[in-house]
């Protein structure tokens, strides 16, 4: 029974280093912030939470598994908060490669609420996005 | 005081407490003070806006909607991987604008979080007082493709709600 | 599970690699701020895989801490970031691949 879960740990953590590996190669080869981002956000989140996975499987016995649940609790829920920041920043300072897209429904909806997303201005804060 | 309201911010100190726990890594009960201890130390530094509408937990629902997430999560993933390693054109993709039926603060951060982490979607801008969600979406192609993700994520809106009924029926009804 | 600790270094350095060719290039400090999120999830695999090939569990905390200084890093400097000009040609609005717009708000 040990070395099937060994088995299982080794795979866990060899599947976690490749979507790693699968993010880092998206980061490259994606066009734009936006489309980087999700290289960064998805592939690597699953690939931290199998290897956490892994390291909890073959840290059974220690206290530390519970640091480990942590782990991937915070990251599950910090994830789509800074990928929220950063997207929301990318598209108001027009780091969004517009020719890429094939619809944009923001654009009208922020023009029409007197914010015109451009490079080096600052966008105005408003109340309960901050 | 009132947004101190104990009661208000029962959760929270319960959250808190349980991440000082399952930071030291053992139960007894002096964890557990010292837990609730800091807790209220956290909340009364950087007091938070309490959560102010009440909402149950369906339990089999919340279960269908993990297994729903987690599937998406992997799929994704999947997808997003391909996507990278695909030769060709450049990959395009859309911003699209996704209505919500809920108006419920609470609901709208749900459907916002699972939806950044699943289905090659980044939230970009969020209209809370309209309920709506404003997402990045990868590998869309034509419109055909956007009404297949506006879709999922109602759908994802359907499941969240169905496993976080509110207490009261009118808030849903909006 | 020595096999495993070396194949999985040799993927995550490649990563690293990449996501470091990625923080070099650039163009924005958003590209940056990005890379810097997923160098440090690589740095966080690193320690994970370590923990698990060797069994030591005395690397765990190193771990949280690795994890939430990625979330606080990226959202500071998101939050504060300069508004520099992008760095790509902007491309005139009138050369947008338009789609005939559909109705916006066709479910309400």
């Amino acid at each position: 029974m040990t070395t099937f879960f060994d088995a299982l740990a080794g795979l866990l953590v060899l599947t976690g280093c490749l979507l790693t590996l699968l993010a880092g190669v998206g980061l490259v080869r994606f066009p734009d912030v936006l489309s980087r981002m999700h290289a960064a956000t998805k592939p690597q989140t699953l690939g931290l939470l199998c290897v956490v996975a892994g390291a909890g499987i073959r840290l059974h016995r220690s206290v530390d598994v519970w640091m480990l649940v942590l782990v991937a609790a915070f990251q599950l829920v910090t994830a789509p908060v800074s990928g929220h920041l950063v997207a929301r920043m990318a598209y108001r300072t027009r780091h969004v490669r517009s020719d890429l897209l094939v619809a944009d429904e923001l654009r009208p909806d922020l023009e029409a609420a007197g914010i015109e997303p451009g490079p080096g201005r600052r966008p105005p804060r408003r109340g309960r996005q901050g | 005081m009132s947004r101190l309201a104990p009661r208000r911010q029962l959760p929270v100190i319960a959250w808190l407490t349980l991440v000082w726990v399952l930071l030291w890594g053992t139960w007894s009960w002096a964890n557990l003070l010292s837990g609730i201890l800091v807790s209220l130390i956290v909340l009364a530094v950087l007091p938070l806006p309490a959560v102010t509408e009440g909402r149950r937990v369906r339990p089999l629902a919340l279960l269908r909607l993990i297994a729903y997430v987690a599937r998406d999560l992997v799929v994704s993933s999947v997808e997003v991987s391909r996507l990278a390693l695909s030769p060709g054109p450049r990959v395009t993709s859309a911003v699209l604008a996704v209505r919500l039926q809920t108006r419920s603060d609470l609901i709208l951060t749900v459907v916002a979080e699972a939806l950044s982490l699943v289905p090659g979607s980044v939230i970009v801008e969020i209209d809370s007082p309209t309920g709506t969600l404003y997402v990045h979406v990868l590998g869309v192609r034509d419109a055909e493709g956007a009404e297949r993700f506006r879709a999922r994520a109602l759908h994802l809106e359907h499941l969240i709600r169905r496993a976080l009924p509110a207490m009261t029926r009118e808030k849903e009804a909006a | 599970m020595s096999v495993v600790g070396a194949v999985a270094g040799v993927l995550l350095g490649i990563a690293a690699l990449l996501v470091c060719l990625r923080l070099a290039l650039g163009p924005s400090v958003l590209d940056r701020l990005v890379s810097m999120d997923v160098l440090l999830s690589v740095t966080a695999c690193g320690i994970g895989a370590y923990a698990a090939v060797t069994r030591d569990s005395t690397v765990v905390p190193v771990l949280v801490v690795v994890s939430l200084l990625g979330f606080v890093g990226s959202a500071s400097v998101a939050r504060f970031i300069p508004r520099d000009a992008p760095q790509q040609p902007k491309p005139a609005r009138s050369r947008q691949p338009r789609q005939p717009r559909r109705p916006r708000r066709s479910r309400r």
